[in-house]
């Protein structure tokens, strides 16, 4: 619901990296400059005489060369940040993306998918600058190549200069790509936490991409500030307490480079779709719970809009679960659920007061179950007093929980069939340079990661995890277990007996390189790299 | 069925010997996991005691001392730590005690580093004697035994992969077939639900009830005398409580914590080695006895919601949590908080907040440092960040921690309870085999 609806919100849009609002479609090409910090006065000087676009100033970038900057917290550190000054950004920054055990072990980078099998991000490999490059296709090379120069000019050196390649919108495996996203509030605020939030919202609070809004918990998030004393501090907008906002307009980013088998995902595909006597196509779709065309597997409209959901996105975007409980049409595990499973605040989605109070409670859930084909028989919920069954409400709100991607392909386009045959030994990788937005790393990303798409409990399934990202290993996967449960397991709760239960998935995707970066609003980007 | 008990044993730690304590419980853990208990460890082997469904070893050291500072009445509390074991099993708990001191006579060398006890002491009489009562208790799914766990573990298992090798269409040859595959795993029906607990129960359950019923018969019965005696007693306790309340909650001071990440790395170290993790949390309770006095009333709701209303796999909308107690320590001027969850620690705190946050803020908000509350149940825990804060500031790291069925989450216990409940039955119509085979 959105309240004042004749008021906008003051968005400072010019401070804004663009990076935030558009994801450049409309430019074909780019580079992602990981660098290091050597000579921290030169790269200073040289880092303040680019010019990276803004929200307000990217409304058509046609043609245009686009750079973006972010950094680590080692970079901070490395540009001549006052370690006192670093400290106070957001822990999971500071620690990395590869920072200890616990969180490699939560976002399943383990095994082959370990840091210390990264090709980047550990280290002295290690990056501390991020710089975005976009542009056409033809010019890409160009100005890749004399930002380089002067980057390596100006004391930094460089870890890895990583190409996109154009897939037409198509991830590797063959899916279109990048179609469910969440909708900001950029123009009015929105008042989270009212009763219409107990449905699914795709509308979000700003402050869960960018820091210095309210977030969905009406909240401002945490940030990074300057104490009235510090050095330029006046550069910054001042906030309460003397103290002056060095995280405004800025966002956390999230950056994972996945390499992805495709060969090894069709093969085995084609192997298992034969065992069940269905095509490969067929289970592939089940497993990301979209079809190729990235239209939903069956109709889960619920004859109602979803906030935040455009018109020209409906038709693949305009759906729930809950007309699928039991994942019949979409099965439970599938890649699109558990990246975002739709769910709102109350299970089953809005209720009246009464209803809310018991749910509150613990004595009822009840989801309307929709009189569709895909709902089994025998009603769930009437079997035990107090008719409760928390798997019902197994799943967190979404809302607390999305994540802005702008992730791009890379490498050699293989069709499916194509796949199946052996390749080229010396292959090239290919892959999707998974990068995100958010304004809490451990409530957003690492949530959406740990607990839905690695984790093998999700939604009360056991035994499997993402059926494309998952890393397979046993769990638990340390001495406790005696028996470890498996997790490379994959469930079709629609198909017969017999082949409900795939089992032995490989690992089709694999962790290169990865790191968290802070990306600046302008105005802090100026005062870091001021002298 | 069997109903759970709990053994709690509280002692102070012997000035001095804090560390040998420490190294010692060390021991009794695993290489590559810290804090996780070997269940075959030489001085309490847990997994000999097949009806301990989670036990803890906690030095109870309070973190949070620096935040008494803005209450002079305690700020020069001196604390020492006391160490807490906390078994939760099936059955009588005082039967498991005498068990155990038999059992593992080694448990004396644990228990020899605390105030009243020398390695000659008669062992259970000490442990009886250091037992407390929790003020709240709950238990995820009330009957259900580690008996109970692990034979329809077994048979979900054999079913799973009699199901993936069949070649069968029709419904009730399925059910059949599975039938006949399984027969070999032991189901031990429920033993009858004792009597003298059931008693307890009801009498617990009536107990708060009665005077609700007292006073609607009154109303019938003298219905004008019953409203102004109502009337009169509300304007007595209600008004004066919401005063105070509120009077509290705007001018208890704000003690702001700083994130402490080594203090957190040290507790992650504890965490994520199986799907369920243990939390033990403390505090000071705010001074005066109106907070204590509402602490004791919340608790007491909570204990009574847990044991008579939320039995059968969810606290609320909250369906992670196995086993929690809130216990008093130190003449009620502190307390202590044990639970086992599953999911990750970020995930479960923000399941609290967003399923919960108004019990967090019951329960919770009498302790100082809590984030603000308004009339006791709203912000609280929704302020998310300093909410977390605040409870990883609490946090202890656990020394040594015990789970008879690793791997397994709540929700796994109560689907394969499905499972077994769907595969004892005689006969099924095809409909619910289906429901039953999408269970397994």
């Amino acid at each position: 619901m959105m309240s004042n609806e004749t008021t906008r919100r003051d968005v400072d849009a010019g401070d804004i990296q663009a990076i935030a609002r558009t994801a450049f479609l409309s430019l074909k090409a780019a580079r992602y400059m990981l660098l290091r910090v050597t000579e921290a006065d030169t790269a200073r000087e040289w880092l303040r005489s680019l010019e990276p676009a803004s929200v307000a100033g990217s409304s058509t970038t046609d043609g245009q060369k686009i750079c973006q900057i972010a950094f680590t917290a080692a970079g901070l550190m490395a540009l001549g940040v006052a370690s006192d000054v670093v400290k106070r950004f957001s822990p999971e920054f500071l620690e990395g993306m590869a920072g200890n055990d616990n969180r490699s072990l939560r976002l399943g980078d383990t095994g082959a998918n370990a840091p210390a099998n990264w090709n980047w991000g550990v280290g002295d490999r290690e990056p501390h600058v991020l710089l975005m490059l976009f542009s056409d296709k033809d010019e890409i090379e160009a100005f890749a190549n004399w930002m380089l120069s002067d980057a390596l000019a100006a004391g930094l050196s460089r870890i890895e200069v990583l190409s996109d390649s154009d897939m037409d919108g198509f991830e590797p495996f063959g899916f279109k790509d990048g179609i469910s996203q969440p909708s900001f509030d950029w123009d009015r605020p929105r008042t989270p936490g009212t009763r219409s939030d107990q449905d699914y919202t795709n509308l979000i609070a700003l402050g869960e991409l960018v820091l210095g809004y309210r977030n969905e918990y009406g909240l401002l998030t945490e940030r990074p500030w300057l104490e009235a004393g510090d050095k330029h501090a006046g550069m910054l907008p001042s906030v309460p307490r003397e103290r002056h906002d060095l995280g405004r307009n800025g966002s956390y980013l999230v950056y994972r480079q996945l390499a992805q088998d495709v060969r090894g995902f069709w093969r085995w595909v084609k192997d298992e779709a034969d065992r069940c006597g269905i095509t490969k196509e067929q289970l592939a779709e089940a497993m990301v719970g979209r079809k190729l065309t990235g239209s939903p597997l069956a109709d889960l409209t619920l004859g109602r809009p979803i906030p935040g959901v455009g018109v020209h996105r409906e038709g693949n975007n305009g759906f729930l679960f809950d007309t699928d409980p039991d994942g019949l049409s979409c099965p439970i595990g599938a890649h699109i659920r558990r990246a975002n499973p739709r769910t709102g605040d109350m299970p089953g989605g809005r209720k009246g007061a009464i209803d809310t109070l018991l749910t509150m409670l613990g004595l009822t859930v009840r989801c309307d179950r929709h009189p569709t084909s895909s709902t089994l028989p025998w009603p769930r919920n009437t079997t035990v007093w107090p008719f409760f069954r928390s798997e019902d409400d197994a799943v967190a709100s979404a809302r607390f929980h999305r994540i802005l991607r702008r992730g791009r392909e890379y490498g050699e386009k293989l069709d499916r069939d194509a796949a199946l045959a052996a390749g080229p030994v010396d292959e090239g990788e290919r892959g999707i340079h998974f990068l995100c937005l958010n304004a809490n790393i451990a409530r957003q990303f690492e949530f959406v990661q740990g607990a839905w798409i690695a984790s093998a409990k999700f939604a009360a399934l056991t035994g499997e995890q993402d059926p494309l990202l998952g890393n397979r290993r046993p769990f638990p996967d340390t001495p406790v277990a005696n028996q470890p449960e498996l997790t490379d397991g994959f469930s079709r709760p629609g198909a017969p007996p017999q082949c409900r239960h795939a089992r032995g998935l490989p690992q089709f995707v694999r962790v290169r390189g990865g790191a968290y970066f802070f990306l600046p609003g302008l105005t802090a980007l100026k005062w870091i790299i001021s002298d | 069925m069997i109903p759970q008990d709990r053994i709690i044993i509280v002692a102070k730690v012997t000035a001095g010997r804090l560390d040998a304590l420490r190294s010692l419980l060390k021991t009794m853990t695993l290489n590559g996991a810290p804090g996780m208990a070997d269940p075959a460890n030489a001085l309490v082997p847990f997994g000999n005691f097949d009806n301990i469904h989670f036990a803890r070893f906690v030095v109870l050291a309070d973190n949070t001392l620096g935040d008494l500072r803005d209450y002079p009445e305690i700020a020069r509390d001196k604390f020492d730590p006391y160490l807490c074991f906390m078994v939760d099993c099936d059955g009588d708990a005082d039967a498991l005690l005498a068990r155990m001191a038999q059992g593992s006579p080694r448990m004396k060398e644990i228990f020899a580093h605390c105030e009243g006890f020398d390695q000659s002491a008669d062992l259970l009489g000490w442990m009886r004697k250091y037992r407390v009562e929790p003020m709240a208790s709950y238990v995820n799914w009330v009957g259900r035994s580690v008996l109970q766990v692990r034979q329809e573990d077994r048979l979900h298992r054999h079913l799973r992969d009699a199901l993936s090798a069949i070649q069968l269409t029709n419904p009730q040859d399925i059910f059949t077939h599975l039938k006949r595959q399984a027969e070999s795993c032991a189901l031990t029906p429920a033993p009858p639900t004792p009597l003298a607990w059931r008693i307890r129960k009801l009498v617990h359950m009536l107990l708060p009830i009665v005077p609700v019923l007292v006073c609607l018969a009154c109303l019938v019965l003298f219905p004008i005398i019953t409203i102004v005696v109502l009337s009169v007693v509300t304007a007595i306790v209600a008004v004066p409580f919401a005063i105070a309340l509120r009077h509290h909650e705007q001018t208890d001071p704000i003690v702001c914590q700083p994130y402490e990440a080594s203090h957190v790395n040290e507790l992650r170290l504890g965490e994520d080695h199986d799907v369920t993790n243990q939390y033990t949390a403390m505090g000071s309770i705010k001074p005066g006895w109106f907070r204590l006095c509402t602490e004791r009333v919340i608790l007491y709701s909570i204990n009574w919601v847990a044991r008579h209303i939320c039995t059968r796999g969810a606290l609320g909308r909250i369906g992670t949590i196995h086993f929690a107690h809130w216990v008093f320590l130190d003449q009620r001027r502190r307390g202590f908080f044990c639970s086992n969850y599953d999911g990750g620690h970020e995930a479960y705190m923000d399941d609290f907040i967003n399923k919960a946050g108004f019990g967090l803020n019951l329960s919770f908000s009498s302790f100082i440092a809590y984030p603000v509350t308004n009339w006791l149940v709203a912000r609280g825990a929704w302020l998310e960040q300093d909410f977390k804060r605040f409870q990883r500031h609490h946090q202890i790291p656990t020394d040594v921690w015990y789970k008879a069925y690793p791997g397994l989450t709540a929700r796994d216990l109560a689907r394969n309870s499905r499972i077994r409940n769907g595969f004892e039955r005689t006969a099924m119509n095809d409909d619910e085999i289906r429901r039953w085979l999408a269970e397994i």
